[in-house]
This record gives C-alpha cells, sequence and structure tokens, in this order.
C-alpha cells in the first residue's frame, strides 16, 4: 500500500473561467482512508479524476510513495477505481469485468483464474461469475465493480460516490462491508461521497471541500467538534447545528451572549475576551444534541425557558423546535420526554461546546471552552 | 520534508496515445473540410467566371447570375419548385399525419401496415419515377384502366400536358415520402404523455377534439423535422424528373437540379451550372438558418 | 387485449387503412404484371390486367440490357457502405469519448454538411477524380460516396455512443486499455443495433443513388439506376413496357429485400437522422 500526497495542485479549464481546484494540499499515511466530501460542484470528483490521471492538472504535484506521478497516464498509475454507476463492460460477463484489467497487462492465464477466485471469494460473487452485468442487481454490480477494483491490486483504491445509486437499506449494508474490507485489507484508499454519514463512519482522514477548496482536512472527530468554519459546522452532522446570528455583549471584561426566546432571556457566559468582538456580528454555533433538558436541581450551567413549537419524534430521539432570537432551534432530547406543541421547557446549554463563527467571513472565532484535539492540521481556513 | 522526487518519464507511446484521438479524426475532418466546404468554396468561385465547357477562371462578377435571371427555363425550373415543393411537402404532411392518427388507434396487424406505407422510401426514385410514369402514361395507364372498368371517356394525359405535369411529379413524390412522415409522426405520438390525453378526456372532449387541440400541437417539434427533411427532398429532387418526365415536355417540368446538371454537364454551361447550384444552397440555408436559429432560441427560453 | 367494438367509426378507420394500403401496393403489383405481359398483351390489355400469358421474356432482355450494370452497383456499393461505415464508427467514438479543442465545432461542420445540396459540389469533384484519373470508374464512385457519406455514418455513431456512459470508458483507461482496445473490445461489441441501422441506410442510399452515378460514372461503370434510366428515357424504337418495368424491379429489388428483412433497422435509420434535425 502507498502514501498519497497532493502538493499545492490547482486545476483550472481555461483563461477566463474560475479554478476548479485551488491551492489542495493533503496527505494520507499507507493504508488510510481519506474521504473527500462536500456539495455538488465542489471539485471533489474533478480532484478524483485528476489523482487517477483522468485528467490533468494545471498546476502542483501529485505523488504517490514519494514519486510524482502527475505527469503519466492513468494505465501507468496504478490505481484503480470504483464508479458511482459502477460502468462495467456490457457485453461481457463478470469473469471478463474483473479479468480485463489484468489481461491487458499480460498476466498469465492461471494467475488470472486466481486472482479471478480470490476476489469473488471476497466479495460472495462466485455464483454470478458467469452472468453479464445486464442480469445483476445494483448491489451485485456493485460489488463486481469492486472486485475489478481488487483484483488489480493497486497502489492506490479511488470510490467515485459508489452507494450513491443503492437503495438506503442497501447503502447501509454495503457502507459497513467496505469499511470491513479495509480493515482487513489495509487498503490506501480515497472516497468521494456527498453524504456526510458515509464520511463520518468511514474515513480515517476527511477533507471536505466546496467551491474547489479545502476548507478542512483532520479527522472525523476534529471535523465534528471543531469545524474551521461556517460551511464544514452545517455541513457535517445530521440535524444541522444550530445558527443564531447576534452581537456579543461585554459584562465586567468577559463577553457573553444574550439569548431571547420570547419567554425568557439568558446570558451565556463565552471564555473569550478579545478586543473589539462585540462590535461583530457573530453567529453562534451549537449542535441539536449539545443542548439538553435542565435538571429539576440546578447544576450552574445556563438555562432558558422556552415554548416547543414543533416536535419531530424520530424514534431514538424527539426533536424539538424551539426559537432564540427568532432563529429556529432544533434540540435532540431524549424520546420519552413529555413534550407537545405549546409547552414550555427549560433548556440549558453547555457553554464549554458552544462555537462563535464570525458572521461575515463565515470562520471561527478562537475556541470557545476547552481546546480543540492538537493532532492533524485543522488547516485552510479559507472558507467563504 | 523534501525527500528525493522521482519522476516518471513518458514514454513516446504515451504521447502518441495522447494524439491519436486527433490522428484519427484527421482523415475525416480533411474530407470534410475540402469535399465539403473546399469543393462549395470553389464553386462559388466558378460561378464568377465564364467557364462554359472547360473551367476558366476569367473573373466575370455576376454576370453568370443575370444570365440565370434571364434564363426562362430557370425561371419554369424555380416556379416548379416552389408548386412542386409546396404541394409534394403539404400533401406530404397532411397524408402522413392522417395516418399516423388513424394507425395510433390501436389497430390490429399495425406493424405489418406500416410496413406498408413505408416500404416506397426503400425504393431508388429512379424506380419510383418509372413505375408512375408508366403508371400515369396517356393512354395505356391509369386512363386506359379506368375506361375499361367503365368510366367512359376518361383520359389522363397530365404527363405530357406542360401545364400540369408537374402535378404528376406531387403524385409520385407523395406516395413515395408520405410513409416517411407517417413514421416521424407515429414516434412522436407514441411519445405523448397519455397522461394529458386522459386529462383531457374527463375534460369531456372528444377524441377528434383531442388530436387537433392537444396533442397534435404538441408535436410542432416533429412538424418540423418533416418539414425540414421534406424541404430538403424538394430541393434536391432530381432523380424523379430524370425518371418521370427528362424535364419535359420541353422543359415544363424542369426543377433546379435538372437544370444544373443539364447546363453544367451537358450543356457546357459550367458557369451557369455553377450559379445555379449556389443559389440551391441559398435556398436550402434560408430555410436552414431560420429554422436552426429557432431551435437556439427555443432552448434558451426553457 | 379486449376487441373493440365494431363502432362505425372503427370501420371507416379500418377501410381508410387498407384502402391506403391498396394505393402504396397498386404500383408495385402493376410493375410486377407489366414484366409477366408481352407487349402485345400491355397493348390490348391495362394496368390491373392478369397477363393473357405469364412470360418471362421481358425480365430475360432486362437482364440482358441492365444485368451487367447490376454488378456495378454491387462493386460499388458493397465498400462503399462498408468503408463509410467504418469510419464513422470511428469518427462517432472520436467524437463522443474523446472531446478535444474543435472536436465540437468539426460535428457542427459535419452536421451542417448533411444538408448540403450536392449540386454544389459536383464539378469540382468531377475536376478532382478527373486529375485523379478516377473519372467514370467505379472506384471514383466508391470514393465519392464514401466522402459524402461521412456526414451521416458520423452523425448515426456519435448519437449513438453519447449515450454510452463515460464512466466505461474511464473504467478501461484505469485497466490499462489504450485508444483501441477500448474501441474494440468494449464499444464495437456495444454498437450491433447501430451498425445495422449505418450499413442499411448507407446500402439503401448508395444503391438507390443516381445523381452521383449519371455525373462520374457514365459509361461501363455506372450503375444500376443510371442503366434503367437510359433504358426507360430511350427515345428510338418500339417501347417495351416490360422489360422496362423488369427492369426496374431488378434495379430495385435489392433494397426492397432489405427492407423486407430488416425493415426495423431502416425505420431507425430515418429517424434517428430525422429526430436529430
Amino acid at each position: 500500500m502507498a502514501t498519497l500526497e497532493l502538493r499545492n495542485v490547482n486545476k483550472s479549464y481555461g483563461s477566463g473561467l474560475p479554478d476548479t481546484l485551488k491551492n489542495i494540499e493533503l496527505k494520507i499515511d499507507s493504508g488510510e482512508f481519506l474521504i473527500l466530501v462536500g456539495p455538488s460542484g465542489c471539485g471533489k470528483s474533478t480532484l478524483m479524476n485528476c489523482i487517477a490521471g483522468l485528467e490533468q492538472i494545471s498546476g502542483g504535484a501529485i505523488l504517490v510513495d514519494d514519486a510524482d506521478i502527475s505527469g503519466m497516464s492513468p494505465k501507468d498509475r496504478d490505481i484503480a477505481m470504483v464508479f458511482q454507476s459502477y460502468a462495467l463492460y456490457p457485453t461481457m460477463n463478470v469473469r471478463d469485468n474483473i479479468a480485463f484489467g489484468l489481461k491487458i497487462r499480460k498476466m498469465p492465464a492461471a494467475a488470472i483464474d486466481e486472482e479471478v477466485a480470490r476476489v469473488s471469494r471476497l466479495l460472495q460473487i462466485e455464483h454470478l461469475l458467469g452472468r453479464k452485468p445486464g442480469q445483476l442487481s445494483g448491489g451485485q454490480q456493485q460489488r463486481v465493480a469492486m472486485g475489478r477494483a481488487l483484483a488489480r491490486r493497486p497502489k492506490i483504491y479511488l470510490f467515485d460516490e459508489p452507494l450513491s445509486n443503492l437503495d438506503a437499506k442497501l447503502r447501509v449494508e454495503m457502507r459497513t462491508e467496505i469499511k470491513l474490507m479495509h480493515q482487513r485489507l489495509k487498503t490506501t484508499t480515497v472516497y468521494v461521497t456527498h453524504d456526510q454519514i458515509e464520511a463520518m463512519t468511514l474515513g480515517d482522514k476527511v477533507a471536505v471541500m466546496k467551491d474547489g477548496l479545502i476548507q478542512q482536512f483532520g479527522t472525523p472527530q476534529q471535523i465534528y467538534n471543531d469545524p474551521a468554519n461556517l460551511f464544514v459546522a452545517s455541513f457535517i452532522g445530521s440535524p444541522p447545528m444550530n445558527f443564531i446570528p447576534l452581537r456579543l455583549q461585554r459584562r465586567e471584561g468577559r463577553l457573553q451572549a444574550l439569548l431571547d426566546s420570547g419567554q425568557a432571556r439568558c446570558e451565556l457566559p463565552l471564555g473569550l475576551s478579545e478586543a473589539g468582538l462585540e462590535d461583530r456580528d457573530v453567529i453562534l454555533g451549537i449542535r441539536p444534541e449539545q443542548i439538553s433538558l435542565a435538571p429539576t436541581e440546578a447544576n450552574g450551567l445556563p438555562g432558558i425557558r422556552a415554548e416547543v413549537q414543533i416536535t419531530e419524534p424520530t424514534g431514538p430521539d424527539l426533536l424539538v423546535f424551539v426559537t432564540l432570537n427568532q432563529t429556529k432551534v432544533c434540540c435532540r432530547l431524549a424520546p420519552d420526554i413529555p413534550a407537545r406543541v405549546g409547552d414550555s421547557l427549560t433548556l440549558q446549554f453547555d457553554p464549554a461546546r458552544v462555537l462563535l463563527f464570525d458572521a461575515a467571513s463565515g470562520e471561527r472565532l478562537g475556541v470557545v471552552g476547552s481546546p480543540p484535539a492538537s493532532t492533524g492540521k485543522v488547516a485552510q481556513f479559507k472558507g467563504r | 520534508m523534501t525527500t528525493a522526487i522521482a519522476q516518471r518519464r513518458a514514454t513516446p507511446l504515451d504521447a502518441l496515445q495522447r494524439w491519436l484521438p486527433k490522428l484519427v479524426l484527421a482523415p475525416s475532418m480533411l474530407i470534410v473540410l475540402v469535399g465539403f466546404y473546399g469543393y462549395i468554396l470553389w464553386t462559388f468561385v466558378l460561378s464568377f467566371t465564364n467557364s462554359s465547357f472547360m473551367p476558366s477562371y476569367k473573373w466575370v462578377g455576376l454576370a453568370q447570375y443575370a444570365r440565370l435571371m434571364d434564363n426562362d427555363r430557370w425561371w419554369v425550373a424555380s416556379k416548379n419548385l416552389l408548386v412542386f415543393g409546396g404541394l409534394f411537402i403539404a400533401i406530404s404532411l397532411v397524408v402522413g399525419v392522417l395516418l399516423a392518427v388513424l394507425l395510433d388507434q390501436r389497430i390490429r396487424r399495425e406493424g405489418f401496415i406500416r410496413t406498408i406505407y413505408l416500404y416506397p422510401m426503400a425504393l431508388s426514385m429512379i424506380v419510383t419515377g418509372t413505375a408512375w410514369k408508366w403508371l400515369l402514361n396517356p393512354g395505356l395507364g391509369l386512363d386506359k384502366l379506368l375506361r375499361d372498368w367503365g368510366w367512359e371517356g376518361f383520359r389522363f394525359d397530365w404527363l405530357v400536358d406542360p401545364d400540369r405535369v408537374v402535378y404528376c411529379l406531387v403524385i409520385a413524390a407523395v406516395w413515395q415520402a408520405s410513409g416517411f412522415v407517417m413514421a416521424l409522426f407515429l414516434a412522436g405520438l407514441r411519445g405523448v404523455d397519455s397522461s394529458i390525453v386522459r386529462a383531457a378526456q374527463v375534460d369531456g372532449a372528444s377524441l377528434p377534439t383531442i388530436y387537433l387541440r392537444i396533442v397534435l400541437p404538441s408535436l410542432r417539434p416533429v412538424f418540423f423535422s418533416a418539414l425540414m427533411i421534406l424541404a430538403h427532398i424538394a430541393i434536391k429532387s432530381f432523380d424523379l424528373v430524370a425518371a418521370m418526365t427528362a424535364g419535359g415536355p420541353g422543359y415544363s417540368s424542369d426543377l433546379p437540379a435538372m437544370f444544373m446538371y443539364s447546363f453544367t454537364f451537358s450543356r457546357g454551361q459550367m458557369g451557369m451550372g455553377s450559379a445555379s447550384a449556389i443559389l440551391m444552397l441559398g435556398a436550402i440555408l434560408s430555410i436552414l438558418v431560420p429554422y436552426l436559429y429557432s431551435e437556439l432560441r427555443g432552448k434558451r427560453h426553457d | 387485449m379486449t376487441r373493440a367494438s365494431l363502432h362505425p367509426a372503427r370501420i371507416a378507420i379500418y377501410a381508410t387503412l387498407l384502402a391506403a394500403c391498396a394505393l402504396y401496393l397498386i404500383p408495385l403489383l402493376v410493375m410486377l404484371l407489366t414484366s409477366f405481359k408481352t407487349p402485345e398483351d400491355i397493348r390490348a390489355g391495362n394496368l390491373l390486367s392478369w397477363p393473357e400469358v405469364v412470360t418471362g421474356i421481358g425480365w430475360i432482355k432486362a437482364w440482358d440490357t441492365v444485368g451487367g450494370y447490376f454488378w456495378n452497383s454491387v462493386k460499388i456499393t458493397v465498400p462503399a457502405v462498408l468503408i463509410s461505415t467504418l469510419l464513422g464508427a470511428l469518427n462517432g467514438y472520436v467524437l463522443s469519448m474523446w472531446r478535444f479543442r474543435g472536436s465540437q465545432l468539426f460535428f457542427g461542420l459535419l452536421l451542417f454538411g448533411c444538408f448540403l445540396p450536392f449540386q454544389t459540389v459536383l464539378l469540382p469533384a468531377s475536376f478532382t477524380l478527373g486529375k485523379l484519373g478516377l473519372a467514370s470508374t467505379t472506384t471514383g464512385l466508391v470514393l465519392v460516396h464514401i466522402v459524402y457519406g461521412l456526414a451521416f455514418t458520423t452523425l448515426f455513431f456519435r448519437n449513438y455512443y453519447c449515450s454510452v456512459p463515460e464512466a466505461l470508458v474511464r473504467a478501461a483507461r484505469l485497466d490499462g486499455a489504450g485508444f483501441f482496445t477500448i474501441f474494440g473490445r468494449i464499444l464495437l461489441p456495444m454498437s450491433v443495433p447501430i451498425i445495422m441501422v449505418c450499413l442499411i441506410w448507407q446500402f439503401t442510399q448508395i444503391w438507390n443513388d443516381f445523381l452521383f452515378g449519371v455525373v462520374f460514372a457514365s459509361g461501363d461503370a455506372q450503375p444500376i439506376t443510371v442503366a434503367l434510366n437510359n433504358l426507360v428515357n430511350t427515345s428510338t424504337g418500339v417501347k417495351e413496357y416490360n422489360v422496362d418495368m423488369a427492369a426496374a424491379m431488378i434495379a430495385g429489388l435489392p433494397t426492397l429485400l432489405v427492407y423486407v428483412l430488416a425493415g426495423k433497422y431502416f425505420l431507425r435509420g430515418l429517424t434517428a437522422g430525422a429526430v436529430k434535425g
């Protein structure tokens, strides 16, 4: 397995058009699983095509095991790809599909048969070897596509939204299988998805992309707990983070946020004291699961009384929507809490988990509460 | 951290692969540029020269075009094109649409019937012309048949009547091409969203009304496709005239394509012939360009 | 399927359709009947009268006159169809899967070329053939048909390949396949329907052609359409309509046969060209 490094990679499609990829810097170690996640048009598929050599980069370098492969054609890069549409050769049966790349590389027939056998056993598709792709279900085609990639034993595996065409249940199953396979085979993998659940569950490292830039690169936990900007914070997490626009107040030299639910007010102390912050429009970010029902005995955490406007029981949780500072706020509570529309609940916040963002630039302002986990690059705060 | 960066050199074979698509396309590109556009330009140039039996490159300005305008036969040919083209397109459209609508009514053996309507398209216009020339033969053809069947004194000599011979061309051409119009519209009708028809039925509309007011208007793109292709066939009509009438009697059934051939290759008037070819191109462009323009504009509105 | 009730409307519909069938078939019937009569029989009877004596002399004389040219047509049509189809497939492949600057423009030029009135290229083409020493030869005619069929065949294949997902070609490239391997091992096996359409369309167009035949290959090299026209339009001698009709049948049978056997591909060719406009 190989290391992959992207150094200052740029891609543009011509003068006059904005760059599709801007200054991409990434590094993953051998055996790591990197997720590229972002909305449509963010450039993740383009980046993947560049790594594969299907498109040429305009600047920078792509290094595999410290060797620059930027000038090589796709077939020499020793990279295999699993496509969203599976891209199986329709006129060949499953066996020939898997063997195609090996035949081109002039592998001896006996070795090819061994590889096909190994891979089909691994993916449990032995019984499908004689069938044509048109006779397979979506999930089966998916496995064959993976088998085709595995048979090549490449240095790097690329997955381009492989689960998007599957139904929800199958998607969850295949997700687990991919994770298991990665644990077994320890393959260096780059995986593109727009689904943030896949990003969180599958990746060792995650790169969140928008408009051709990497907004943040780190472990899933870092991305989740320590988003670098508004976009990353809003993109990861379901239900999404609550954003409350407000202005900070300075009281006795310390900054605090004033929350108003219409029924009550609450002053949320923040651990920042930088000068000038109270003059800026800021956005307070707090995740739904970080808002809880205040316990009967006071525990020192700030709380506020608010009227329940919508309830959404999801089974494992109860989502309760209230209004704070004229903004709809989602709270994730335990499912057995008796809350109905119109009831008033006292909600409490953990100020240590509250995040602050600059309203104009979207960048994260300092870190509120405990410092973030230190390793990994929480780099490129260039979001906008 | 800067470890030694090894770079695999691109081999000449890689460069070849990158150039291969362009190389493969190149001969065809050349053929098209020369054989299509280059030759059109050449003809265009010739139309401004005084070429007759052999090409010459002596510039005479618009003289050949002037001679065309003065040429009675060219006027006859042009007028014939309008009459022939207009009737041919109109009748083919009506017949084709009618047959398509009828066939759309869940007919048994629809495929078989369709095959019969369409088979004339598989024939050469020469064969069609030959067949209809015989069918409309004054004295032995249609009129003899009807006389034998009891219609005493029926005469049909349109084929030799200078004023009516063009209609014979129309009959043969409609016979050949209406099946094609039918096929186009049948395909279009099959693509119509059946829920629209059902909504109209629920609203109480009768079937003819539904076809006239809802279904056929929605097939405007098919209309235009058919129109374009029929117009194209009409303007290029040469085989049919050659076989049926050879432009006769005299030159009363001449068409521009026939004129061009005759003047260029039989009468040694290459300059005039080239001019007539360019005018034919102009005629096609005058239909094509507005059509393309409206297509593009339409797309922008979507 | 329930039988639609025998409404007067439905009867009218069937009647109209059947009448139309008759109108379309009668010319063919007449041609056949006439071809099996003697000239005296023709003068005595009428278009639809059954032959007094069913005789093949018309056919024999027709074959004597135009038979040689039948083989000319074969010699012209077969190579032209095969080569223009192959070139069209390669071009369509490049235009749909290997886009580069200028390929869209070229496609536009090609599309425009489908609408060309051939009158605009006849003269220069005949000059060129003359210079190449190919005037009035079957080879020259084959060349002309290839050149002017290229626009249509490329159109067919390009449109067909555009509906093939690009991911397929990308997967093949990653598997290590090169330009021709992708074409030969992946796309071509998938192309059987469009190859059929193209072959049948080109066969019909080229066999039925008259204009190119009469301009570029008069004389010994002429195709059967030109020979037929010469036969039918001679002003000398007595008109032998049975021979004329038999010759027309000989000229028309190949394409008619192809149509009967493979009509659905023929239809697809017509509508494919039309739908693209």
